[in-house]
């Protein structure tokens, strides 16, 4: 077996990874969006400002863009780098999402996000608009497919372990393609892009508006983000809400960890605002409960109950000893792959084959495993609850926050008061808010399903490389470095994009002067 | 409609269109990168060097993403064993290849010579970096990796990251740079004029003699220099991926065994030296549609000749009779090839339709006077 060093170090790596390339990918979601509603403006109503607005955002949205594809291309091979066992026993479901995302959605936004960057003067408007929208569409289909595959992780439908190859095949495509879990991760996800890039236009235009400059742009981008954040946040607390209805479908250990619930709550179950759950001592103390609001969330029922930690444990318990027949049908059909009453066990007992896997970590054969062994297997399913419980009500409460301020954005932009002070510094401090909900969002969803890598079928212990410390050491250094340093070039970029403001003359080209201004033939925005 | 033969068939096929169509978009890119510092002097001539692949190359680099993800979905044991095993050199790649997104557009984003000169350093280990490694990766699939899989398919690999750089992998190394120079070279005569285009044109006849005689070499390697492999016994196409199943020998000149059974593959390596020579050819006649014609033929026929060698090979092991990944024991589930080949037949075309579109809209070649008066330029 790999040594748990080189498992949590590879957990680390594709953590820091992941982390670093989801800074960039929800803006990119939501201010490519953003984008096509103002560019669509400004061909509807042929008003020059709308460009010079859409022309802005777009240098943002190039900066952020960048680094989302350069950090994309080490995820797109991380699986097999750093989680080989993952990518052999799952790759015959998991490749195909990505395989179609590259295919459907990365060749569309690359192919045209050069177009919409180099092409302002070589199409007509109308043909621009389209390579924008294009942009818009295939960063969005790119997140479907992700959270589709991402889905398979959590829900793993549509496929069965097959002892011939070692490895689960896909035997419904349909279900992996409408799975549950992934349609609702993806309208979650992508709302919560668009509220980060609502909040970000939000943000920079308020600090135009608190200096007087740039006013013209700052009022019409603040009314768009306004709006579109508005239903964007909207979205991503009651959708937030239809991943709690799956979650208490399929996933109910994220559920009990999350809530803390170490007893099955009986119905109509309450849900627990605040506490302090003790990981040791397997109790939540100082509970503050809201009755009936879990049992509504998760079963959408007032008679069913949420199961409690306990209990889901005593469940996993039982599979372990029920996937032990199937480990041991399994090693016998390596041996004999004609052994009929082997493959009679494997067929009844295959569901909970990855449980008895839970057993390597503690001894090389799941078959010798002491009944000490199984209970203390048992306990590998409960994840972290501490904190899980904090991240996601970390979580949550942003998400409500942002609601009440786009709905008070909204209402200001409608009555056009862009002069509330007080607001337009609250909305400097809220712009960090999406970022970190965002990643305390994906941290949720991967640290609730360990132990697994997916879920109930392969332990995240069993699914790295075999890999060596040092080789480790190695690359998360190097990924840290050259991550590092494009962190700050980036930031840098963008503080002085913006304070550059959206005039026209390519501030970047000082050094070799231009001969004519991006936007000659336009009247000088009115009040700049 | 399909058995699993024909379906696995089918997507060695792709893998071969996929490594090509890399190749043949994004191989200009990396090679025009790696000529950066020596085809252009001036600020304006690099900035007209990097424009002329500017508004194309993140459109050309999802093949390599895409590579990636159809290995993964059609060839899971290839993408599991490959780049575990060759850790430190994918890493290597990814960084070089992630520095070049960044290169291309912070560059131009300060005045500042110093910054600009960083990047451009930046831009030419983005290029030449993974143009080597690749060859070198591609050696090293010719010779065997030193992986083993145990009982549950489990890989463990052998090998470290100097043991990758064996004679006959540099000679591989070296031929995938001069090929992908050679292409770069081709570009820039098409997209740029002027003093890049002549140096360009300089470079490119250095690359194309370099190709001829390295992949001579590499050839005789394979003829001479105790390398190939060969199954002992039979494997059924239509068996379960199992690597177990097939026995593997290695066998000195065995890369040559399908081109004496099927004279008609010679083909592959005649386009290979036919390419080269025809870019010079066009290079001294000033035919610039010419030379990149030659240079793309030079990839075909190069990646082809690789490929047509080792069938059914994918990625031997040079350690285990048991373990090596052939088209017949290393893909995935008929129904995931059928569902996979569907999607490709659905989206190829339209993809290969908008990128001929996005080329068309760009078409022309880039001048410093350009440059100097648009703003939308890196």
């Amino acid at each position: 077996m790999t040594s748990m060093a080189v498992v949590e170090l590879s957990r680390l790596q594709f953590a820091l990874t992941a982390l670093y390339h989801f800074l960039f990918v929800p803006l990119t979601l939501g201010l490519s969006f953003m984008l096509v509603i103002m560019e669509s403006v400004y061909v509807l109503t042929d008003k020059p400002i709308w460009r010079v607005v859409t022309r802005f955002w777009a240098k943002l949205f190039g900066i952020n863009f960048v680094l989302g594809v350069a950090t994309g291309l080490t995820m797109e091979f991380e699986f097999g780098t750093n989680w080989a066992y993952y990518s052999h026993y799952v790759g015959d479901i998991f490749g195909a999402p990505l395989a179609i995302e590259g295919l459907m959605a990365f060749f569309l936004e690359a192919t045209f996000v050069g177009m919409m960057v180099f092409g302002w003067d070589r199409m007509s408007k109308r043909g621009h608009l389209f390579t924008t929208l294009m942009v818009a569409v295939g960063t969005n289909f790119s997140a479907l497919w992700i959270l589709i595959a991402n889905g398979w992780m959590q829900h793993p439908v549509g496929a069965v372990f097959n002892p011939q190859t070692m490895r689960m095949e896909v035997n419904d495509f349909a279900a992996v393609l409408f799975n549950p879990v992934a349609q609702a991760k993806f309208v979650h996800t992508v709302s919560a892009g668009y509220v980060m890039a609502s909040l970000f236009v939000v943000g920079i235009s308020s600090f135009y508006l608190l200096k007087g400059r740039h006013v013209e742009l700052a009022r019409r981008s603040f009314t768009v983000a306004a709006a579109f954040g508005l239903a964007a946040s909207l979205s991503v607390v009651v959708l937030g809400d239809e991943s709690g209805y799956t979650l208490g479908d399929n996933q109910k250990m994220k559920l009990a960890a999350i809530e803390a619930e170490y007893h099955t709550e009986p119905a109509p179950a309450g849900i627990t605002v605040f506490g302090f759950p003790q990981y040791e001592g397997r109790t939540t103390t100082y509970a503050v409960k809201v009755p009936y609001v879990l049992g509504l969330i998760s079963t959408r029922s007032l008679t069913k109950p949420v199961e409690g930690i306990y209990e889901l444990v005593a469940d996993a318990h039982a599979r372990i000893v029920h996937g032990l027949v199937a480990y041991d049908a399994v090693e016998k059909l390596k041996v004999n792959p004609g052994d009929m009453a082997a493959r009679a066990a494997f067929e009844g007992s295959k569901q909970d084959l990855g449980y008895a896997l839970l057993l390597k970590r503690l001894v090389a054969d799941p078959r010798q495993a002491t009944p000490a062994q199984i209970d203390r297997a048992a306990w590998f399913t409960v994840p972290n609850v501490p904190a899980l419980f904090w991240m996601f009500r970390i979580m949550a409460a942003i998400g409500f926050a942002t609601i009440a301020f786009f709905a008070t954005a909204f209402v200001m932009s409608t009555r056009h008061q862009f002069d509330a002070r007080w607001f337009l510094k609250l909305s400097l401090w809220m712009m960090p808010l999406p970022w970190i909900a965002a990643e305390l969002g994906w941290a949720v969803a991967e640290i609730g399903r360990q132990p697994w890598s997916v879920d109930g079928v392969l332990p995240t212990f069993l699914a790295a490389s075999s890999l060596t410390v040092p080789q480790l050491w190695a690359t998360i250094l190097g990924f840290t470095a050259l991550y590092g340093t494009m962190a700050v070039i980036e930031v840098r970029l963008m503080l002085s994009a913006i304070a550059h403001g959206p005039e026209p003359i390519e501030w970047g080209s000082a050094a070799a002067p231009l001969a004519t201004p991006i936007d000659a033939g336009f009247a000088p925005v009115p009040a700049e | 409609m399909f058995d699993y033969e024909i379906l696995r068939v089918i997507w060695w096929v792709l893998l071969g269109v996929l490594l090509i169509g890399f190749a043949l978009t994004d191989g200009f890119d990396l090679g025009v990168a790696a000529l950066l510092p020596f085809v252009a002097r001036t600020d304006i001539e690099r900035r007209q060097t990097i424009n002329a692949i500017g508004p194309t190359w993140e459109g050309n680099q999802v093949w390599f993403i895409l590579g990636g993800g159809a290995i993964f979905a059609a060839w899971p044991f290839v993408y599991a064993v490959s780049f575990s095993g060759f850790y430190l050199a994918m890493f290597l790649v990814l960084a070089a290849l992630i520095l070049r997104p960044v290169g291309f557009k912070y560059r131009s984003k300060r005045p500042d010579p110093a910054w600009r000169a960083r990047w451009d350093w930046a831009l030419f280990v983005g290029g030449l970096v993974p143009a080597l490694v690749f060859g070198v990766a591609v050696g090293n699939v010719l010779l065997g990796a030193p992986f083993r899989l145990d009982s549950d398919m489990r890989s463990f690999y052998e090998g470290t990251l100097l043991g990758l750089f064996t004679p006959f992998s540099l000679v591989t190394g070296l031929l995938s740079v001069a090929m992908l120079v050679l292409h770069g070279a081709g570009w820039l005569s098409l997209k740029t004029d002027g003093a890049v285009r002549e140096r360009a044109q300089a470079y490119g006849k250095v690359a194309a003699v370099l190709a001829i005689v390295l992949f001579a070499v590499g050839g005789a390697f394979v003829a001479k220099g105790g390398i190939g492999y060969r199954l002992v016994g039979a494997v059924d196409p239509l068996g379960p991926s199992n690597p177990h199943m097939a026995t593997t020998v290695a066998v000195a000149g065995a890369w040559l065994d399908n081109f004496a059974a099927h004279p008609w593959m010679w083909l592959a390596p005649v386009l290979g030296f036919a390419g080269p020579v025809i870019a010079f050819l066009g290079i001294s006649a000033r035919k610039d549609a010419l030379v990149f014609t030659g240079s793309s033929i030079a990839n075909v026929g190069i990646i082809s000749t690789v490929g047509l060698a080792m069938f059914p090979f994918i990625l031997p092991s040079s350690i285990d009779a048991k373990s090596s990944l052939l088209v017949w024991n290393a893909s995935s589930s008929a129904g995931t090839l059928f569902t996979m080949v569907i999607c490709t037949v659905i989206f190829l075309p339209i993809v290969l339709a908008y990128t001929a579109w996005a080329y068309k809209v760009m078409f022309g070649r880039v001048t410093p006077a350009q440059i100097q008066a648009g703003a939308d330029f890196y």
